[in-house]
């Protein structure tokens, strides 16, 4: 046999299954709706500049030049936050390769036994004791894995993402493990940002006003209303995000976490994962180790190789990778999205066609498992 | 008696040509086991060590020998390459002074300097994929067995493969 080789270079990421969009050869990763997102750009950059267009050459002479600076410093944090969220992999969960899910699926089959014809086979779930506290660890049909603890899948991305919090459409990215301080700083240094930028225009505003009347100075600087505006609205939204997620991060829970309440009320138990200690849940969160990301983009894919070329198998393991998870189960935004999350799917499905409407008209059952919505839902009923 | 490689016929000089040709294979071979096993031998199994997760979401995999390695290694070998193993991991993900520093310092430049810098967890990761090539090269290959770095499984599991058992030794 020949072992020519085809130097074809395809990077991992042309062929990683799920639906992210990636730039830049792999190395930004994002969902793939991302109207909401330029959004988001467009409101931060457009009101930004009206401000050092109207009011920083005003402030700047009648009160301090220190006052554009510090703006400007800000205004770049902020993007930095912004765009690593968005940018960065939030987490995801590279599939089971083949052989790995059938081991599993053996394993499986070996704890249930012999299920009668006829009969459903019992929901494919792992109890694991994490602090004296049972936790169940789900199988995802998709990926093939069971999911580590605090993992979700995520029905927009079609990935298991860990210590999954949720799927924001204004960042156009899941935020999970390795995402979520850039997000959070992001959330906090926009809060910071609206409300500097609020208060200067109403001083900016109140400051012309003595001199000129304030009817006049309206109509002197358009801009300044127009910021208000959009900063008025911003700050409750975001003052409130920020407050949130500031309560999360002290109780180190996550958004999906605390929406499903699997830490609270008496029956559910308590948190396994918080330190009991706020000060050590936030160092935790957000001064905690920089996890890489698990997902190797950028590598090269084994596709032509004298070892290949030489079995008689198939081609190569990757490939098959791409060809059994297309088959994924069709998506189920009840189980796998928290709530909060759906009314903005419904918004994006307004603005763009919904992956639920392309991919309902073909759904592909996958082999050896049981449809994910009959068993998962029938745990919710009994429960 | 004719030699099928050397069909002429006369003695020394042949035969030492000869002992050194066989020494210079078996050399090849036992260098390059490595490669000839994952090239030409075929896998007859894959063991997957998984997760611990009993002590919360740290990186740990389970200690617990699994029973198709039994005829192939000992289980005081595999159990300490494992063991070193989670400390290398927990090594990496430890919530100490230094990752509070860096996180510090990593916040004041806006996550900047990470572009020059390699993080605490990625150089832990290099020692990891040092060791594991070590405990492949030592242990593992000549047992006909080899160890996959979790990370390229997404830090799931520990892929072990093992190959058919094709002795060189004749």
């Amino acid at each position: 046999m020949s072992a020519v080789m085809i130097t074809r270079k395809v990077r991992k990421w042309e062929k990683l299954p799920g639906k992210n969009t990636f730039c830049c050869d792999g190395r930004v990763m994002m969902a793939r709706q991302k109207g909401i997102f330029y959004l988001t750009l467009f409101l931060i950059v457009g009101t930004c500049s009206l401000f050092f267009a109207f009011e920083c050459p005003y402030l700047a002479v009648h009160l301090s030049p220190a006052i554009p600076v510090f703006a400007v410093l800000l205004f770049l944090f902020v993007m930095a936050m912004l765009l690593r969220t968005s940018f960065s992999d939030p987490g995801v969960l590279p599939r089971a390769l083949p052989e790995e899910a059938n081991f599993i699926e053996m394993e499986i089959e070996a704890a249930n036994g012999n299920v009668p014809s006829g009969q459903r086979p019992p929901p494919r779930i792992r109890n694991v004791q994490i602090n004296n506290q049972i936790v169940k660890l789900k199988y995802c049909y998709t990926c093939k894995i069971f999911r580590p603890p605090r993992a979700s899948h995520c029905s927009i991305c079609d990935n298991c993402v860990d210590r999954f919090d949720h799927h924001c459409p204004w960042v156009g990215n899941c935020v999970g493990k390795r995402n979520y301080r850039y997000f959070y700083l992001f959330t906090l240094t926009l809060s910071l940002l609206t409300i500097y930028i609020f208060a200067f225009n109403i001083v900016h505003v109140v400051m012309r006003s003595v001199d000129s009347g304030f009817l006049k100075t309206l109509k002197e600087t358009p801009g300044t209303v127009l910021e208000m505006l959009v900063c008025f609205f911003t700050l409750w939204s975001m003052v409130g995000l920020t407050g949130f997620h500031t309560y999360l991060i002290s109780l180190n829970q996550t958004t999906n976490e605390d929406i499903k309440g699997s830490w609270s009320g008496k029956n559910r138990g308590q948190n396994p994962y918080s330190h009991k200690n706020i000060i050590k849940n936030c160092c935790e969160v957000l001064c905690g180790p920089t996890y890489p990301s698990v997902l190797d983009r950028r590598g090269l894919m084994r596709e032509d190789s004298p070892a290949f070329a030489a079995s008689e198998g198939p081609c190569s393991l990757d490939n098959p990778v791409a060809q059994t998870t297309k088959t994924t189960a069709p998506l189920i935004p009840n189980e796998h999205t928290p709530d909060d999350v759906k009314p903005s799917i419904a918004a994006s499905a307004e603005k763009s066609p919904s992956p639920k409407e392309d991919q309902s008209p073909a759904p592909k059952i996958p082999p050896l498992a049981s449809p994910e919505t009959d068993v998962e839902t029938s745990i919710a009923k009994n429960h | 008696m004719s030699d099928p490689l050397f069909p002429d016929g006369t003695c020394t000089q042949q035969h030492a040509v000869k002992n050194r040709y066989q020494t210079e294979i078996f050399n090849m071979a036992e260098t390059h086991s490595l490669q000839d096993m994952r090239q030409q031998a075929a896998v007859a199994a894959k063991v997957f060590v998984q997760r611990d997760y009993t002590s919360g979401t740290m990186c740990q995999f389970q200690t617990k020998f699994p029973s198709e390695l039994e005829t192939k290694i000992d289980k005081q070998q595999f159990e300490e390459t494992i063991r070193t193993l989670n400390n290398l991991y927990a090594e990496a993900e430890k919530l100490g002074s230094q990752s509070f520093i860096e996180g510090c310092l990593a916040c004041l430049t806006a996550y900047t300097v990470f572009l020059c810098m390699e993080t605490h967890y990625e150089k832990v990761l290099k020692k990891i994929a040092k060791y594991i090539q070590e405990q492949n090269d030592k242990i593992y290959a000549p047992r006909g067995l080899l160890l996959t770095d979790p990370i390229e499984r997404g830090l799931r599991v520990i892929e072990i493969t093992i190959y058919e058992d094709r002795s060189f030794t004749r």
